[in-house]
C-alpha cells in the first residue's frame, strides 16, 4: 500500500525508536515528495511527534536510516547529523507542537536569528561585522528584505517591533512557520501547526501552505489533527497508530480506508473487517 | 445582590483585629527573644574581669519600634482583601517610572559619558574622588563584561571572578618573567582569560540551571586555590608585588629628564599618573561597551539572546549553540582579563586574596541590580553600590546591613532590576523597548 513516490525529499526505511520498554515508532517507512504537502496523521500517542524529532536529529533513532535528497544528486543521512546542521546544511526546518518563539526579542530579530548562519558567514564569523564592512552590511540588509518578505506573507509587518511573546497565539504560529521559512528550507516540517486556531486563521493556514509548496518549492511535511486542513490541502497523507503505519495514500483513499476509520474510532483489529462492512453498506443505502 | 459584589469589587481597608493582633503579640514576644538578649545585656569590662551592664530601655524602644514597624505594614499593606498581592506598586507609579525612565534613558547615556571625560578637571575633584572613580570604572567594565555572559546569553556565571584574576596575573607574570611592557601585556592577558573561558565552557555546556552556577562557581574557586598554592611560580599568600606600573604610551610617569611631566612641559604631580590611570579604564570600560553594543546587532549576539530565549528552537534554525556559548563564556572572559591587567597595574601588587567569591557576587549583583542586559543599569547599580560601599565606610560595623537591607528593597521594588526594558537589536519602523516581563532570564535564575 507504499504511495509511490518518483521524486523524494525526504525518505524514511525502517525507522525505530524505543524508550526502555516502549516501541514509540515501529518499523515506519515512507517518503514525502519534493514539492508534496505530506501529512502524517494518527490519534495522540501514536509517534508523530517523536518521528519528527527523529527527522530533526533532537532524537537519534534506535535504528533506520532517514534520507534527505537535493534537487542537485546530494544525500544527507539525517539519523548521523548533529540536530543543528539539519537545518543549516540538509535544509530541513521544523517548528515545535508547543511553539517556541524567541519570547523577548521583537518579531524582526526572531526573523534574523533565523538566518543566522548566512548572516555569520557575511560578516566573516564576527570580524568583519564589528568593524562595519560593507559587504556584511548589504548581507544585512538582503536579510531584512527576505525577513520583510515573510513578514508580509504572514501578515505580521504590523507587528515587526513587538515581541514574540506579545503576539496572540494565532499570529505566533505563523511566526515560528516564518521564521522557519527564513532559514530557505528544502522540507519544511510543522508539528499541529493548526492546534488552537479558529476556522479563519486555520482557513489562512492553509493559503499559507499552499503557498509556501508553490512558489517557494518547498516540501511540507505536516502533522496535524485538523481533517479540514489535511484532506484540504495533503498531496499525500501516512496514517500511524501506536508508531506503526496503517495506511499510506492521497486523500481520497486515505478518506476510505476502514483501517483508518477503525484506527481513530478506537476498535480493535478483529472488529476492523466488521467496521469496513458497515461502511461499505453505509456507502451502498 | 449582584450590584453589591460588582460596587465592592475594590473595597476599602479592612483589617482583621483578633488576627493583627495575635500577629503582633507573635512579633513582640519574636523581637524580645532576639533583641532581649543580644541589646538589653551588655558586658563591659570591669575591674577583675567581665562585667555585666544592663540596657532595659533601648531593647524596649528596638522592640517597640519592630511591633509599630509591622502594625504600620499591616495597616498600610497588608490590609487588602485576600487575593491581590500584599506588597503592590500602584501601576501609576509603574509606568511611570518606566516612561521616566525611558526619556532619562536616552540623555542619561551621553550626559554620564560628558561627566566622565571632564571629571579629573572638575574643581572638587581630588585624589580620594579620582580613586573612586577608578575602582568604580573597574566594576563598570568588570558588570559590562559579565552582561555578556549573563545578561545576553542568560547563562549564569558565579565565577567571573576567575577571569579577572587570569587577567591581573598574565600581565603580573608576563611582566615578571619576560619584562614584557603593559602594552604587550594586555591584549595577551585579554587573550588568556578568553583562552580559559573556553576551557571553562567545555565541561559546561550541557549544563543547566543550578548546575551551571555550581560549576562556575567551583571554577572560581579552583583558579583561586591554584593560584595561593603554586608558590614557586604565583607566590601564593604572598602575591606578586613590584608589577610595572604603565608608561603614557612608552613615556614613563616620573621626575627624570623623561619623565611625562618634563617632556609635557608640566610641573611634577603624582596625580598625572592617577588621571592616566583613569582615562586608562575609562577607555577600556568604553571599548567594552561599544563592542557589546556592536555585537548585540550583529548575528553573534543575537544568538545569544536567542539561546538565553531558547535553546532548543536556536538548534532548530541551525545556531550551532555549543560555539554560541563558548563564543559568550570567551568574550566575557576576555573583558575581565582587560580589566584584571589594568587592576594588576594599578595596585603595584596583587594576591589571590583580592579574587575571592566575595568579588564574584559583587559583580553578579551588579549586573542583576542594574538589570540584565541593560547597560546604563550596570553604571548606575556600580556608582550606588560601590559609592555606597564607601559613603557608608564610617558606619562599618553597619554597612553590610545596610548593603543586605538596599538588595531586599530593590529586589521587591524592581525584581528585573533597575532598568529592566530590553532594547531590540533592530527595528522597522520604530525602536519600541520589549517590557521585563517578556524577556527570559536563561539558565540557572
Ligand atoms: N522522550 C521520551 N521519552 C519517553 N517516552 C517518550 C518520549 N517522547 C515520546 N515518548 C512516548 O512516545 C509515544 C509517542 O509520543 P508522541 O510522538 O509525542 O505522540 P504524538 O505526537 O503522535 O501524539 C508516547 O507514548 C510518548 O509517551
Ligand atoms: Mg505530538
Amino acid at each position: 500500500m507504499a504511495h509511490l513516490i518518483d521524486d523524494p525529499i525526504l525518505t524514511v526505511e525502517h525507522l525505530n525508536m524505543r524508550f526502555g520498554g516502549l516501541l514509540a515508532v515501529d518499523d515506519l517507512s515512507f517518503s514525502a515528495g519534493r514539492r508534496d504537502i505530506t501529512a502524517l496523521i494518527g490519534p495522540n500517542g501514536a509517534g508523530k511527534t517523536t518521528v519528527f524529532n527523529c527527522i530533526t536529529g533532537f532524537y537519534k533513532p534506535t535504528e533506520g536510516r532517514i534520507t534527505a535528497h537535493h534537487e542537485g544528486g546530494e544525500k544527507y543521512l539525517l539519523e548521523r547529523m548533529d540536530d543543528f546542521k539539519i537545518p543549516k546544511v540538509a535544509k530541513v526546518a521544523r517548528t515545535f507542537q508547543n511553539i517556541r518563539l524567541f519570547g523577548g526579542m521583537t518579531v524582526l530579530e526572531n526573523l534574523m536569528v533565523g538566518q543566522h548562519n548566512t548572516l555569520m558567514i557575511a560578516s566573516n564569523f564576527t570580524f568583519g561585522g564589528i568593524f562595519g564592512l560593507s559587504g556584511y552590511k548589504r548581507a544585512e540588509k538582503e536579510a531584512l528584505e527576505l525577513a520583510e518578505y515573510w513578514m508580509e506573507q504572514t501578515g505580521l509587518t504590523y507587528r515587526a517591533d513587538d515581541a514574540a511573546s506579545d503576539l496572540p497565539y494565532g499570529e505566533q504560529r505563523k511566526l515560528e512557520i516564518a521564521r522557519a521559512m527564513c532559514t530557505k528550507p528544502k522540507l519544511l516540517c510543522l508539528d499541529e501547526p493548526a492546534a488552537g486556531l479558529n476556522p479563519r486563521e486555520s482557513e489562512e493556514l492553509n493559503k499559507l501552505l499552499l503557498f509556501i509548496r508553490k512558489e517557494r518549492d518547498t516540501g511540507i511535511l505536516l502533522i496535524e489533527h485538523d481533517m479540514n486542513v489535511v484532506m484540504g490541502i495533503s498531496d499525500h497523507i501516512i496514517v500511524l497508530d501506536y508508531g506503526k503505519k496503517i495506511a499510506d495514500g492521497t486523500p481520497e483513499e486515505i478518506r476510505n480506508d476502514p483501517s483508518v476509520i477503525a484506527a481513530y474510532l478506537g476498535v480493535a483489529d478483529e472488529e476492523v473487517e466488521e467496521v469496513e462492512h458497515e461502511i461499505e453498506e453505509g456507502a451502498s443505502s | 445582590m449582584t450590584e453589591m459584589t460588582n460596587s465592592s469589587a475594590r473595597p476599602g481597608r479592612h483589617l482583621d483585629v483578633p488576627r493583627v493582633a495575635k500577629d503582633l503579640v507573635v512579633t513582640a514576644l519574636i523581637a524580645t527573644a532576639i533583641f532581649g538578649s543580644t541589646i538589653a545585656f551588655r558586658t563591659v569590662s570591669a575591674a577583675g574581669g567581665l562585667g555585666l551592664t544592663t540596657r532595659f530601655d533601648v531593647a524596649f524602644y528596638v522592640i517597640a519600634a519592630v511591633v509599630v514597624g509591622r502594625l504600620l505594614l499591616w495597616i498600610f499593606f497588608w490590609s487588602k482583601p485576600a487575593g491581590e498581592p500584599a506588597v503592590e506598586i500602584p501601576a501609576g507609579i509603574k509606568s511611570g517610572f518606566a516612561h521616566v525612565a525611558a526619556r532619562l534613558g536616552k540623555i542619561f547615556g551621553p550626559a554620564m559619558l560628558i561627566i566622565a571625560l571632564v571629571f579629573p578637571f572638575l574643581p572638587f575633584t581630588d585624589r580620594y574622588l579620582l580613586d573612586l572613580s577608578i575602582l568604580i570604572l573597574t566594576y563598570v567594565m568588570l558588570g559590562w563584561g559579565l552582561n555578556i555572559v549573563v545578561g545576553l546569553a542568560g547563562l549564569l556565571d558565579l565565577g567571573y571572578v576567575a577571569f579577572y584574576a587570569i587577567g591581573a596575573y598574565s600581565y603580573a607574570l608576563l611582566a615578571q618573567y619576560f619584562g614584557f611592557s603593559f602594552w604587550m601585556c594586555l591584549p595577551l592577558a585579554g587573550i588568556l582569560a578568553a583562552f580559559w573561558g573556553i576551557i571553562l565552557g567545555f565541561p559546561v555546556l550541557r549544563l543547566r540551571g543550578d548546575y551551571l552556577a555550581i560549576v562556575t562557581l567551583a571554577f572560581g574557586e579552583i583558579i583561586r586555590v591554584v593560584l595561593l598554592n603554586w608558590y614557586k611560580f604565583t607566590g601564593g599568600p604572598d602575591g606578586l608585588s613590584g608589577i610595572p606600573r604603565p608608561s603614557f604610551f612608552g613615556i614613563p610617569f616620573n621626575r627624570g629628564e623623561d619623565g611625562f611631566a618634563e617632556i609635557f612641559g608640566l610641573e611634577y604631580s603624582s596625580i598625572h599618573r592617577i588621571v592616566f590611570m583613569y582615562f586608562l579604564i575609562l577607555a577600556l570600560a568604553l571599548i567594552t561597551n561599544f563592542v557589546t553594543n556592536r555585537l548585540r546587532r550583529l548575528p553573534i549576539g543575537r544568538a545569544w539572546e536567542a539561546l538565553r530565549e531558547d535553546e532548543i528552537a536556536c538548534r532548530s534554525l541551525g545556531l550551532n549553540t555549543t560555539s554560541v556559548k563558548l563564543t559568550a563564556f570567551a568574550t566575557g572572559g576576555m573583558f575581565a582579563g582587560f580589566a584584571g591587567s589594568f587592576f594588576a597595574t594599578r595596585q603595584g601588587f596583587i594576591s589571590p586574596e583580592s579574587f575571592t567569591f566575595i568579588e564574584s557576587a559583587l559583580i553578579l549583583a551588579i549586573v542583576v541590580l542594574g538589570g540584565m542586559g541593560s547597560q546604563v543599569g550596570v553604571v548606575i547599580a556600580s556608582i550606588v553600590m560601590i559609592g555606597g560601599f564607601e559613603v557608608f565606610r564610617e558606619a562599618e560595623q553597619y554597612r553590610m546591613l545596610i548593603f543586605g537591607l538596599a538588595m531586599v528593597v530593590i529586589m521587591i521594588w524592581r525584581p528585573r532590576g533597575l532598568i529592566s526594558t530590553r532594547i531590540p537589536s533592530i527595528f522597522l519602523k520604530e525602536k519600541k523597548a520589549v517590557s521585563a516581563d517578556m524577556v527570559s532570564q536563561g539558565e540557572g535564575h
